[in-house]
């Protein structure tokens, strides 16, 4: 996947778990308005970020993505008033696994986003994919 | 295929015992849509022999009849027993493709969507590999979820047959009535002390000079007379929970200096909160001139002059200049939309202008006139009424100033005549102004609304479900969502208000059914679960004489925030069990293409 219109670059590959309430509209919004970002951002959708294991981020890094961005729901998720704290923890016992295994904290952000964060979204997305680019692919490397 | 062919090959594929899904994938072109910027033949053929997949199609138009027609022969006649649809969001047409499913007595939920259109093609514009490659990886990744889905039914929940309706202007005013008329409740909402909006401020209006102000003291009357309306003025929504189908909304009242809170609660919400007219900046074409004023400014002037003489600031008007696309059409960074309703509306001022004193002498300055459809009847009035119709160029606008004898000159470059420069003096000059979003930043908050780049509220689709948003539940119509003419408004509410009957009338809706489930072989009771649910979905039951967790699928909101929870992986949320997550997350990373190396 290239992931950028230079085929020569590397392109970090992250996958991104949004919500189907408000996260994912907001990056459909995105498309919606053509606001680009690298095209290694792979999105699935979950109903609510509180719901992800912990083992999940790790199995995606484990299985060849460079990074995996939470998009939460934040203080607006509409299931769990304490959402933004539980999935903060969830996002603490990855990265206390990944230290253990040698990955880099970096590799996996949250941020909350919102059903019309698209602006936003792109730019966590360009941000992201250059913050880890000096990481390289192997994502054992600390 | 015959009948007699599909044990065969199913036993060939069979996997630890398990028979091999039969799996239909159709990715779509979105006639060009997707097709521009990601090679779907390329996907087509990669996912053609992917484990389970039995059919991969490339339709045009994946939602049209004929191709819904298609999938269809194709389950019965292949037998599939799982569909895959890669095309637009699932907000747009996810019920459209389980419909088909179930149209072909396939499971609903063997069916999933896979969002190629706003997360790929349109996010990627100038990335054709990339965007084909991400493709692959997420139909591969849907298709992982479709093959170790179980069959699941919806849950049925009862429905209030009460809509909120928020804004009191036309459009809100007459979706009150025709919610009451097919009986379901409305509540009305207004912020401002008086219902009617702008529409209530105009005298006649067209297309058929029908006094705005009567119409809606007519509308009115028609609500006083239904007992099933109730109306709240200096009033606003500032909370809703619940979810759709059985809201409960928190409004505010604002009553003698003091608030007052409200509960109600509503199957639906339809929001009708209308528009601003465009406030030109100081100096902007010479506003704040003398004699410079806008349309709604305008309006007013002229439906307050039956008949003699029209007259400003206590002078007798003889001649007006007419600047049209004054806040609209700005180009990029600005207001880039027409504003759609405002050549007719000036066109349709001008005639009564005619009427008031034929004698006043009347110039448009316009960049195009967009009277469209029958509105055209009235430009060709205006025009042979003797309105004199003169345009400027996109890049030379018109200026505005006093001149040194007095009175208003306007200079402009007329392209139909030469290109000339022309300085008109007139006695007053009307700024045609546009329709700007509305500031509704509390509403937004609590509904969520979703804001399009102009700030007008965004429908899921414009033209296959207008007033319905990514909000269940939740509609929007008229100008909030786009400017539009009184008619267009009114015909939006309307909309919503059917779209409300059809979620609401039948007195129950359908669920997901993808909620929390505990294994029982794997629960040994330790109760991490118990309290982590703020809506006691989970219990603790006896179960083969062990006590275990188990969770209500009636009470379950399905949002899986137990799942992390339980230390011993025993709770899967339907749609999304670790199987299927894990599986999802290895078919959307493999590729059959060569990694590059990272640059070190």
């Amino acid at each position: 996947m290239s992931g950028s219109p230079n085929p020569d670059e590397y392109a970090p590959r992250i996958l991104v778990f949004s919500t189907i309430n408000i996260s994912d509209p907001g990056i459909d919004l995105a498309g919606s308005r053509h606001l680009e970002y690298p095209a290694t951002v792979q999105t699935m959708a979950v109903p609510c970020s509180s719901g992800l294991k912990p083992s999940w981020l790790i199995h995606a890094l484990d299985s060849g993505f460079d990074g995996v961005f939470i998009a939460s729901d934040g203080e607006e998720c509409a299931y769990l008033p304490d959402c933004a704290e539980r999935t903060s923890r969830i996002v603490s016992e990855a990265q206390a696994e990944m230290s253990v295994r040698g990955l880099h904290s970096q590799r996996l952000k949250m941020a909350a986003v919102c059903s019309v964060c698209a602006e936003p979204f792109a730019k966590y997305m360009r941000e992201f994919s250059e913050a880890l680019k000096p990481l390289g692919r192997d994502s054992s490397a600390a | 295929m015959s009948q007699a062919d599909i044990p065969e090959a199913a036993a060939a594929g069979q996997e630890g015992g398990q028979p091999q899904r039969r799996i239909g994938v159709y990715i779509c072109h979105c006639g060009g849509n997707i097709s521009d910027y990601v090679d779907v033949a390329a996907v087509r053929d990669a996912l053609k022999d992917e484990p389970g997949v039995v059919v991969s199609e490339s339709p045009v138009f994946a939602c049209s009849d004929g191709t819904q027609h298609d999938m269809i022969d194709d389950i019965r006649a292949q037998h599939l027993d799982g569909l895959v649809v890669a095309s637009c969001s699932p907000k747009l047409h996810q019920v459209t493709f389980r419909n088909v499913a179930k149209r072909a007595d396939l499971n609903q939920y063997a069916y999933t969507q896979v969002n190629v259109r706003e997360q790929d093609s349109w996010a990627h514009p100038h990335d054709l590999a990339g965007a084909t490659e991400k493709a692959i990886g997420l139909v591969r990744a849907g298709v992982a979820k479709t093959r170790l889905s179980d069959p699941l039914e919806p849950l049925v929940i009862q429905t209030v047959p009460r809509t909120l309706v928020v804004g009191g202007g036309i459009a809100g005013l007459r979706a009150a009535i025709g919610l009451a008329d097919v009986g379901i409740q409305a509540v009305l909402v207004e912020r401002e002390p008086k219902l009617g909006g702008w529409v209530a401020g105009f005298g006649a209006t067209f297309p058929n000079d029908a006094s705005g102000a009567e119409e809606v003291a007519g509308l009115l009357e028609e609500i006083r007379q239904r007992r099933d309306i109730t109306t709240y003025t200096n009033a606003e929504l500032t909370g809703k929970s619940g979810t759709f189908g059985d809201y409960m909304v928190e409004l505010t009242l604002h009553r003698d200096g003091s608030d007052k809170a409200l509960s109600v609660n509503v199957g639906s919400i339809v929001v009708a909160t209308g528009f601003d007219s465009y406030a030109p900046d100081d100096g902007e074409l010479g506003y704040g001139i003398q004699g410079v004023v806008t349309l709604p400014q305008f309006k007013e002037m002229v439906d307050a002059t039956p008949s003699g003489q029209l007259t400003h600031a206590g002078r007798r008007v003889r001649s007006i200049a007419y600047i049209y696309c004054v806040g609209s059409r700005q180009g990029a960074g600005g207001n880039e939309y027409c504003s759609k309703y405002c050549c007719t509306a000036t066109i349709h001022a001008s005639l009564q202008v005619g009427g008031i004193d034929s004698s006043i002498r009347q110039f448009h300055l316009y960049r195009d006139i967009r009277a469209y459809g029958t509105n055209e009847l009235l430009y060709n009035a205006s025009r042979d009424a003797g309105s004199t119709f003169l345009k400027f160029a996109d890049d030379a606008l018109p200026a505005v100033a006093t001149l040194p004898t007095g009175g208003l000159g306007v200079t402009l470059v007329d392209v139909l005549t030469d290109s000339r420069e022309l300085t008109i003096p007139v006695d007053l000059v009307v700024l045609v102004t546009g329709m700007v979003p509305r500031e509704n930043r509390g509403l937004v908050g609590v509904l969520k609304l979703p804001v399009g780049s102009d700030g007008f509220f965004n429908e899921i689709h414009p033209k296959l479900r207008p007033v319905e948003t990514v909000v269940d539940g939740v509609m929007i119509a008229g100008c909030c969502q786009s400017p539009r003419t009184v008619g267009e408004s009114v015909a939006a509410g309307l909309a919503a208000v059917a779209q409300s009957a059809a979620l609401l009338k039948k007195g129950f809706a359908e669920l997901e059914p993808l909620v929390a489930r505990v294994n029982p072989e794997k629960c040994i009771g330790g109760g991490e679960c118990l309290t982590t649910c703020p809506y006691d979905a989970i219990t603790s039951i006896e179960w083969d004489a062990r006590t275990i967790a188990s969770v209500d699928p009636a009470t379950c909101k399905g949002c899986g925030g137990c799942v992390p929870v339980c230390g011993r992986d025993a709770i899967d949320l339907l749609g999304y069990t670790d199987q299927q997550m894990r599986a999802a997350i290895e078919e959307m990373i493999s590729t059959s293409e060569p990694v590059k190396e990272p640059v070190s």
